[in-house]
């Protein structure tokens, strides 16, 4: 086999490897792109509340997904504990994603109504109150930092521009929604609000 | 998956293979180099560095070729075995789902096994069985601790399980019922309707409830404030309404503290904490021995006579008793 052709022209060099780089990409991620079950959201699946919307961006704000997955596996154990495994539809209106790759902490993707929300407040005040075991961090500042209110909508414009479905009455209201809130309200409406479309799935 | 993509994907795959075997082979020969050959360098590259640095050209060695060929096999193999090409589901009927579910039904028979000596019993007689209170606290420690505590004396705004009075009743079917279906706290906010004095004095009542001091005109104004405003839920005499939620305030247990800042607190800006309902992630089974573990916690006279910090002694504690009585009702 000669090499000496692909060695000594650049050009052929590049688009050879262009070429077999690009196998994989196309054989497992483009396909993916035109596929109803990871475009099309899961039954009950519902875009993100003006308020939930700025808990979410608490949550990456504040690095939660550096310790907590939302991502339930298909492993029977991971099933008891968290409920039915995670569905590519109901991810289909998070940007980015927040599967998450490391489980310090449990993992969140249906933690909605398995605590109350006092719960929540007490515990990202203080874990250690309520799970005196705990070595996740506090997060006081949050009840006391006002959401801001004037880049909700932008926020949702944006969403929307990559395809989650805002109705222009939501963008509006989305101002009045989360005015006076704070970051815990915007989290704990976020957190509450996870996997809860799996509820409606029901056997 | 459209016939289109799985078409691309099966195409794309076997290409792949196809030009991968190509590939070992075509570099698996030696290849006289005419050119070399004449100049007497028959066996490198022709790439000279520094003066007198050479490459040769061999081939790999065959036992490196054979470990690519054999995973080259390796691959088709899993191709026909397993799902792995396009939509094809693979000889054996493997999928990650089946797998799941002939764990999770398998898993499910077996506990239900361990479970089917436990059904058809009542609560109470779920409580007097050891083998289900064994059962019952693990089921406790996994569901219930991260709230209530694993001592199961509660914490700021998580009521005390060992608690002789429960805000919603402690007989079997309603803890069963809370259990199951969970429960909204609905203390409302009254410092607009009382203003900062009646909040002042009606803690100040709420306070003087449980036996303890307080000052005598607050207490006064507050008791009339109590009957107009509180008594509706909690009882013209503060002892509470289990139907409705609305916790007994004479006895010593108070869930988010006894304090008077704490009741003022409380009144101020009102109470919703909830109770998450468990049905759906438990099932019944589950649901009537947590109902049991709980009952089993015990009546505060086998307790240590310690306290817990938010339960403030009261004289008259025993007279707030509600007696757990036997219900061999079932469900």
């Amino acid at each position: 086999m000669k090499h000496e052709k692909i060695e000594k022209n650049v050009g052929l060099l590049g688009v050879l490897t262009a070429i077999a780089i690009s196998v994989g990409g196309l054989v497992e991620i483009v396909p993916l792109y035109f596929t109803g079950q990871v475009t099309q959201p899961a039954p009950g699946v519902q875009p993100y509340t003006a308020l939930q919307l700025e808990g979410r961006d608490v949550y990456i704000r504040e690095g939660c997904y550096n310790c907590h997955s939302q991502m339930i596996r298909p492993l029977r154990a991971e099933t008891e504990r968290y409920g039915h495994y995670s569905l590519a539809g109901e991810s289909v209106y998070d940007h980015p994603f927040q599967f998450g790759s490391k489980r310090t902490g449990p993992d969140l993707a249906r933690v909605g109504g398995r605590y109350s929300d006092e719960w929540h407040r007490v515990h990202l005040i203080d874990p250690r109150d309520v799970v005196p075991e705990s070595n996740m961090p506090g997060y006081p500042w949050l009840a006391e930092n006002a959401v801001d209110a004037s880049r909700t909508a932008a926020k949702m414009s944006a969403l929307r521009a990559v395809g989650v479905p805002y109705t222009d009455e939501q963008i509006a209201a989305a101002a009045a929604e989360v005015e006076g809130r704070t970051e815990m309200d915007a989290l704990i409406a976020y957190l509450q609000g996870l996997g809860t479309a799996s509820k409606t799935w029901k056997k | 998956m459209s016939g289109f993509w799985n078409g691309w994907i099966v195409v794309l795959t076997l290409a792949n293979v196809a030009g991968a075997l190509w590939l070992l082979w075509a570099t698996s020969r030696r290849e006289p180099n005419d050119a070399r050959a004449e100049q007497g360098d028959p066996d490198t590259t022709g790439h000279t560095w520094d003066g007198d640095l050479k490459e040769y050209n061999n081939p790999l060695p065959r036992w490196w070729l054979w470990l690519f060929y054999g995973s080259v096999a390796f691959g088709v193999g899993y191709m026909v075995l397993f799902p792995a090409l396009g939509s094809f589901g693979g000889a054996l009927g493997w999928s990650q789902a089946g797998q799941w579910q002939a764990q999770t039904l398998e898993a499910e028979r077996r506990a239900n096994e361990q479970f089917a000596k436990f059904a058809g019993k009542s609560v109470v007689e779920l409580q007097r069985d050891p083998d289900a209170m064994r059962v019952a606290r693990n089921l406790y420690a996994n569901n219930c601790a991260m709230c209530h505590g694993s001592d199961a004396r509660g914490a700021k705004g998580f009521p005390n399980l060992h608690a002789t009075n429960f805000q919603y009743g402690k007989e079997p079917d309603t803890l069963v019922a809370t259990i199951a279906l969970g429960r909204q706290g609905v203390m409302p906010a009254w410092a607009d309707a009382l203003g900062a004095q009646g909040v002042e004095e009606v803690a100040s009542y709420v306070y003087s409830l449980s036996g303890r001091k307080a000052p005598a005109d607050l207490v006064a104004g507050g008791q009339a404030k109590f009957g107009m405003f509180c008594a509706s839920c909690h009882g013209a005499d503060g002892t509470g309404m289990p139907v409705l939620g609305a916790p007994n305030l004479t006895d010593q247990y108070w869930t988010y503290g006894g304090s008077i800042e704490a009741i003022k607190e409380t009144i101020t800006a009102g109470r919703q904490n909830q109770m998450p309902a468990h049905l759906d992630l438990l099932g019944e089974q589950r649901v009537k021995l947590l109902a049991a573990y709980v009952l089993s916690l015990g009546p505060p006279a086998a307790e240590p006579a310690t306290q817990t910090a938010q339960n403030v002694p009261a004289a008259d504690a025993a007279a707030a008793v509600v007696p757990v009585t036997g219900d061999a009702s079932g469900h």
